[in-house]
C-alpha cells in the first residue's frame, strides 16, 4: 500500500462543507429554547450607578432577565489570562478581575452587563432596550503611547501596566551597540486587527435537571479547555457534569481560543432558569467583542558593522492588551514574541522588553501568527532598512547573517531542531525571478508607475512545547496532546483526538497518516473530535500545534495498537512476537508466508474464543479489545521557516498598490497533504497582505470602534490578492516522528514584512506604517515627487 | 427588525393611497432592510412595488432611454440597447455592490435614496436626466438637494428616469475598499450642448464641477484638466480618505473618464 503521506487526499471535509450539511453551532436548535441577548456597554469607560431590570421582566415573552449582581450571589467566576507573565524586576503581572456580566464598571465598548432571555430572539432584543441603566462616563484610556500616562482603568494596576517584561541581557547588548559601525533604528506600529471568523461566535445551552447535566454547544478552538475554565474557575459545575461540544466551527484564527462572557453566562443561566438556551453573536458582536489581534508600537535598534554584519539587536515594544488580560493575551507579546524578535539570524547579543498595557478596547488575545507576525515584521523591517543604509542587496544582507549549521541556537530561548535558510531564499529568488526585476521596474515606469521589491526569511516556532518548560515560563496548563485510537471488532478505526479543527481539515490529515501507520484504508477511518463526551481530555487547536502534537498523539496511540496486535498476531500464528513485522496493515511472520491482516487481529481481539472449544487467541494476560491511547509531549517547539518575495507597482496618482507578484518558499518539514497545506498558506497569505495592505481595527478618542463593520473594516479580497507562487523545501523536524513542522501561521507571519518592504522599496525607501492605504501611499509618492524635485 | 405592516401595492395609485408619514416604498430594499435591521430606520408601513408592472423596463427612443424605477442594476448592466447607446451606464451599474446587490437593487431606489456615495445620482447628473414620478418630471440637476435628501415628497414614487444620449461618456469610480462604494466616482458626459461632470463620493451630495466641465468645453482632452486643482474645503472627509485626497481624486478620476470616453 503506497503511503497516503505526502500525497494530495482529497477531502474528507469537502462532500459536508460544498453541500450545506455542515452543522454549526447555530443549526442546533432544542426543544423548548429560549432566546439571549446581551445588553452591552455603549461607553468605554464608565462606573454603573445604577441597573434597573423590572420593566424587561414584565416585557412580552421574557423569561429572566440577569446580571452581575446575580452572578456575584451564584459566587460565578470571571474570564481568565492563563500565562503568569513576570516583570523584569520580578514582580507578578497585574490582571483585573473579568466577570462574566460587569456590575460596577464597564471597560469596553461591548462589555456585557446583563442578558435578557426569551421566547423569541424579537422578544429578548426588544426587551433588551427596556434595561435601564445609568452610568457615571469616565473618561476611555485609548491611545496606546500615551496609555502609561493616562488615567488608572483597574484599581491597583499603576499606570495601566499589566507587566514590564525582559527577555535577554541589556550588558551585552550595550557591549555590541558600542562596538557596531552603525546603529539602525526603526519605529513601527503593527496595526490592530480584528479576526473576523466567516461564522460569528454561538452558543447552545441545554441542561437537564434530572442529570443535572449541562451541556453547551459552542463555537470553540479548545472545548476541553472551556470545560475545565469554566468549571475550575466559573464554578459553573463540575466538571462531569459539564459537556462541551464544538461541532463545526467556521474559522477561529485564535478569536476562538477564549471561553467567553456568554458562554459562561448562558451555561450557568440555563441552570437557574431551567430551560435550553440560544445565543448567536451578531456581526456587530462579532466587531466589539471578539478578541482583537497585533497592536504593538515598537521601536527597534539594530547594530551593525559596516559590511552588513548583525551585531546586536534591541525591541523596546508596548503592546495593547485591551481591557482585560485573557486566556493567551498575557504570553502573545512576550514568550510568542521576544525571542522570535531576532528572526533567522546570528545575534550576537539581544533583548526584547515589552510593556503590556490595559486600555478601554476590546482584549486583545491571539490572532493567527500570534506574536510571530510581530516579532518578524520588527526584525524583516529592520534588515530591510540596514540593508538601504548600508547600500546592500536585501537578499545579500540576510545570506550573511543566516546561521548555517544546525540545530542552531538562537539568541533567546529557541534551538533551533533544523532548517536551512540559505536554501529557502535560493530557491525563492530563483521562483520569484529576482533577477528580472529591474526590466519589470523599467516598464512600470515607462507607464507612470512605481515598483519595488521585498524580501523576507522567517522561522516561526509553533506547537508550544514541551509541557515543563512552558509550565515554567507561566503558562497555567500543559501543552500535550492527546489521542485515542479504536478498531472495530469488523476493522474500522475512529480516532479520538484532543485537536480541533475549525477549517484545517484534520478529518482527512489525521485519517491519512492513521491510514499509513495501521494500513487501514483511508475511507474506513473517522477523525472524532471536538466533544469533551467523547474524546481524553485536550488542549485544541492553536498555534499550529495540531499536527505537531496531536497528530503525533495519533501515531503514538497506533504504534500502541501495532504493538498489541504484534502478541496477538503472534499467539494466533504460533510464533514469537520478536519475529512478527508489521507491514501495510499485515502482521507477518519472518520468512515465512505466515500472516494475519490487522482487520482479522482487531476481530479476534474483540472475539476472544471459538465457538464449542476452550481457546483463546489472545496471549496470557492479554485484554480483549483493542483501543489504545496517547498523550504527546514533543521535546520541543517545530520551528518551520521561509523566505517570501513580493512585487508591488504603485499608482502615484491614486496610491493604489498593486500586489502583482507574491511567491513564498515554506519548509514545513515532511508535508503530510500538499493541497490541504497550500490552502492553509494561501488563508495566511491573505490575512498577512490584509494585515499590510487594508486591514485596520480603529477606535475613536472616546473608544468607539470605528470600524464596526465591513462598510469601514476593510477585509482583504480576492482582487487585491495575486496568483500565488508556492515552493517547498524541506528540512524534517527532529522531535517528532513524522518530521512534520507547523504551517498555518506562515503566510500571515511573511507577508506583512514582505509587502511592506516591496512598497517601501518602491517608495525609494520611505518609512510607511501598516496598513498601506491608498492615501498614505499617496502621500509619499507626493513627498518622493518633491525630494525628487528638489534634488533635480 | 421592529415589526411591520407590508403591503404589495398593484400599480403607483395604491402605492400613494398607502402611503403615510410613516411609511416607505420598498423596492430593493438593499438600503431599507439593513436600514431596518440595525434599527437605524423604522417603519410602520412597508409598501412594496416591486409589483407593479409598469415600473420596470428599459426603453430606448432616438435621444435619450427611459428606465423604469424598479428595473435592477443587473437588467441595466446587460441591456443590450443600453450597452450599444450609454455603454457607461451599464458599467456603472455593474459596479454597483455585488452580485446579489445588483440582482436586487433598482436604480429608483438609489436615486430616491441619494446616498451620497451612490453611483447613478452621478449618472443622473452627467446625463441630464429627467425624473418622472407619478406627479411630476424633475430635472436631475433640481432633484437632488443634500445627503440623503432629494426633492421627492411624502408618497411621490419616481416612475422612470430618462438618461439623455451623450456623445460619448465614461464613468470611473474610485471604491472605498471597504464597502467599494465610491470614495469619488466622476462621470464625464460630452454632449452637443456642453459637458458635465458629475462627482459622487465626495461631497454630501453629488454635484457638477463647474471648472472641470468648462476645461473640457474648450478641449475636449485629459491635457486640458490635468494640474487643475479642486477645492477640498468642503469635501467628505473620514477614515478612508481625507478631503484633500479626494480633491486630488476628483482630477485624476475625471482625467481617466476623459482618456476612457
Amino acid at each position: 500500500m503506497a503511503s497516503l503521506v505526502g500525497s494530495r487526499v482529497e477531502r474528507k471535509e469537502d462532500k459536508r462543507f460544498l453541500t450545506g450539511k455542515g452543522r454549526y453551532t447555530a443549526d442546533i436548535n432544542i426543544n423548548n429554547q429560549t432566546y439571549a441577548y446581551f445588553v452591552r456597554s455603549p461607553h468605554a469607560r464608565a462606573k454603573i450607578t445604577k441597573i434597573d431590570i423590572s420593566k424587561a421582566l414584565k416585557a412580552s415573552g421574557v423569561v429572566d432577565v440577569l446580571t452581575g449582581e446575580h452572578i456575584a450571589k451564584d459566587k460565578i467566576g470571571g474570564l481568565i489570562a492563563g500565562w503568569a507573565i513576570r516583570s523584569e524586576d520580578g514582580s507578578e503581572m497585574k490582571c483585573p478581575p473579568n466577570p462574566p456580566l460587569a456590575k460596577d464598571n464597564v471597560n469596553f465598548v461591548g462589555d456585557p452587563i446583563a442578558v435578557v432571555f426569551a421566547e423569541s430572539l424579537e422578544e429578548a432584543k426588544a426587551a433588551s432596550e427596556l434595561v435601564n441603566i445609568d452610568y457615571k462616563i469616565l473618561k476611555a484610556v485609548v491611545n496606546l503611547s500615551e496609555a502609561m500616562k493616562d488615567d488608572t482603568i483597574h484599581k491597583d494596576i499603576d499606570k495601566n501596566l499589566c507587566y514590564d517584561w525582559l527577555l535577554g541581557d541589556r550588558q551585552k547588548v550595550k557591549e555590541a551597540f558600542d562596538k557596531a559601525d552603525k546603529i539602525i533604528k526603526l519605529d513601527i506600529t503593527n496595526n490592530r486587527l480584528i479576526p473576523n471568523a466567516m461564522e460569528p461566535r454561538a452558543c447552545v445551552v441545554d441542561y437537564n435537571s434530572a442529570s443535572e447535566e449541562i451541556t453547551c454547544y459552542t463555537t470553540s478552538q479548545n472545548p476541553h479547555l472551556s470545560r475545565l475554565i469554566m468549571s475550575a474557575f466559573g464554578g459553573v459545575a463540575p466538571e462531569h457534569k459539564l459537556r462541551v461540544v464544538a461541532p463545526d466551527v467556521g474559522g477561529g484564527f485564535g478569536s476562538k481560543i477564549n471561553l467567553y462572557n456568554e458562554e459562561i453566562v448562558c451555561s450557568w443561566a440555563s441552570k437557574k432558569i431551567e430551560r435550553p438556551i440560544k445565543w448567536v453573536a451578531e456581526r456587530t458582536e462579532s466587531f466589539l467583542t471578539d478578541t482583537h489581534g497585533r497592536d504593538h508600537i515598537t521601536h527597534a535598534e539594530l547594530a551593525v558593522t559596516n559590511d552588513g554584519k548583525f551585531l546586536g539587536f534591541k525591541n523596546e515594544t508596548i503592546a495593547n492588551l485591551g481591557a482585560y488580560a485573557r486566556v493567551f493575551g498575557t504570553v502573545t507579546p512576550t514568550y510568542l514574541f521576544g525571542p522570535c524578535a531576532t528572526g533567522v539570524y546570528v545575534m550576537p547579543a539581544a533583548y526584547s522588553n515589552v510593556k503590556a498595557v490595559y486600555t478601554n478596547t476590546a482584549p486583545v488575545d491571539a490572532y493567527r501568527g500570534a506574536g510571530r507576525p510581530e516579532a518578524t515584521y520588527t526584525i524583516e523591517r529592520i534588515v530591510d532598512k540596514a540593508a538601504i543604509e548600508l547600500g546592500m542587496d536585501p537578499i545579500e544582507i540576510r545570506m550573511k547573517n543566516f546561521p548555517t549549521e544546525f540545530p542552531f541556537k538562537q539568541t533567546l530561548v529557541h534551538q533551533i531542531d533544523s532548517g536551512d535558510y540559505v536554501a529557502g531564499l535560493k530557491k525563492a529568488k530563483e521562483m520569484a525571478d529576482y533577477d528580472g526585476f529591474s526590466a519589470r521596474k523599467k516598464d512600470s515606469e515607462s507607464k507612470g508607475k512605481l515598483r519595488g521589491i521585498g524580501v523576507t526569511t522567517y522561522f516561526e516556532a509553533c506547537g508550544i512545547a514541551p509541557s515543563p518548560v512552558v509550565m515554567m515560563l507561566g503558562c497555567g496548563v500543559g501543552l500535550w496532546e492527546s489521542a485515542e485510537v479504536r478498531f472495530n471488532p469488523t476493522g474500522q478505526v475512529t480516532v479520538y483526538t484532543g485537536s480541533h479543527s475549525h477549517g484545517q481539515s484534520h478529518q482527512t490529515t489525521f485519517a491519512q497518516i492513521a491510514a499509513d501507520e495501521l494500513g487501514v484504508p483511508i475511507e474506513n477511518i473517522d477523525i472524532v473530535h471536538g466533544d469533551t463526551d467523547k474524546g481524553t481530555f485536550g488542549m485544541g487547536t492553536y498555534g499550529s500545534r495540531s499536527l505537531t502534537v496531536g497528530g503525533i498523539a495519533i501515531v503514538n496511540a497506533c504504534k500502541k495498537i501495532v504493538d498489541k496486535g504484534k502478541r496477538v498476531a503472534a499467539k494466533m500464528l504460533e510464533a514469537s512476537p520478536d519475529d512478527v513485522d508489521f507491514k501495510n496493515g499485515e502482521f507477518v511472520v519472518a520468512n515465512s508466508n505466515k500472516k494475519k491482516t490487522i482487520g482479522e487481529v482487531a476481530f479476534a481481539c474483540y472475539l476472544p474464543g471459538v465457538r464449542d472449544e476452550v481457546k483463546s487467541p489472545l496471549p496470557e494476560g492479554e485484554e480483549p479489545g483493542l483501543k489504545e491511547s496517547a498523550f504527546f509531549d514533543p521535546a520541543n517547539f517545530s520551528f518551520p521557516a521561509g523566505s517570501h518575495i513580493a512585487e508591488v507597482e504603485i499608482d502615484p496618482e491614486t496610491g493604489e498598490v498593486k500586489l502583482d507578484r507574491y511567491t513564498a518558499v515554506d519548509d514545513f518539514g515532511t508535508i503530510v497533504n500538499p493541497t490541504i497545506v497550500e490552502g492553509q498558506v494561501h488563508g495566511g497569505l491573505a490575512q498577512g497582505i490584509g494585515q499590510a495592505l487594508t486591514e485596520n481595527a480603529e477606535y475613536d478618542e472616546t473608544g468607539q470602534l470605528i470600524t464596526a463593520s465591513y462598510m469601514d473594516y476593510t477585509m482583504p479580497r480576492a482582487d487585491n490578492l495575486p496568483e500565488f507562487n508556492l515552493g517547498f523545501t524541506c528540512t524534517k523536524a527532529t522531535t517528532n516522528p513524522l518530521g512534520v513542522k507547523g504551517c498555518g501561521e506562515a503566510g500571515s507571519i511573511g507577508a506583512p514584512p514582505t509587502v511592506m518592504n516591496a512598497i517601501i522599496n518602491a517608495l525609494d525607501g520611505q518609512e510607511i506604517q501598516m496598513p498601506a492605504t491608498a492615501e498614505k501611499v499617496w502621500r509619499a509618492c507626493k513627498n518622493l515627487k518633491k525630494t525628487k524635485n528638489k534634488a533635480a | 427588525m421592529k415589526t411591520f405592516n407590508y403591503h404589495s401595492a398593484k400599480d403607483s395609485k395604491e402605492a400613494k393611497k398607502l402611503s403615510s408619514s410613516n411609511s416607505a416604498f420598498l423596492a430593493g430594499g438593499m438600503t431599507t432592510i439593513p436600514s431596518m435591521k440595525l434599527g437605524l430606520a423604522t417603519y410602520k408601513d412597508i409598501i412594496d412595488i416591486k409589483n407593479i408592472k409598469k415600473l420596470s423596463g428599459i426603453s430606448v427612443s432616438g435621444k435619450s432611454i427611459k428606465i423604469g424605477a424598479t428595473t435592477k442594476h443587473t437588467e441595466v448592466a446587460n441591456s443590450k440597447e443600453i450597452k450599444k447607446t450609454i455603454p457607461s451606464l451599464s458599467s456603472l451599474a455593474e459596479g454597483i455592490g455585488d452580485p446579489q446587490v445588483r440582482n436586487r437593487g433598482t436604480i429608483g431606489g438609489s436615486i430616491a435614496n441619494n446616498d451620497p456615495a451612490a453611483d447613478y445620482p452621478s449618472a443622473c447628473l452627467a446625463l441630464n436626466a429627467v425624473i418622472h414620478t407619478n406627479e411630476r418630471k424633475i430635472e436631475a440637476s433640481k432633484f437632488f438637494k443634500g445627503m440623503f435628501e432629494t426633492a421627492l415628497k411624502k408618497g411621490e414614487l419616481i416612475e422612470t428616469v430618462e438618461f439623455q444620449i451623450p456623445e460619448k461618456s465614461s464613468y470611473q469610480k474610485y471604491p472605498n475598499p471597504a464597502s467599494r462604494y465610491a470614495i469619488v466616482g466622476v462621470y464625464v458626459a460630452k454632449h452637443k450642448s456642453g459637458v458635465n461632470v458629475a462627482i459622487t463620493g465626495a461631497k454630501p451630495c453629488v454635484y457638477n464641477d463647474k471648472d472641470l466641465a468648462k476645461a473640457l468645453v474648450s478641449s475636449f482632452s485629459s491635457n486640458s484638466i490635468s494640474g487643475m486643482e479642486v477645492n477640498s474645503s468642503n469635501m467628505n472627509s473620514d477614515i478612508h480618505a481625507s478631503a484633500e485626497f479626494r480633491a486630488s481624486l476628483v482630477v485624476t478620476q475625471a482625467k481617466k473618464a476623459v482618456e476612457a470616453c
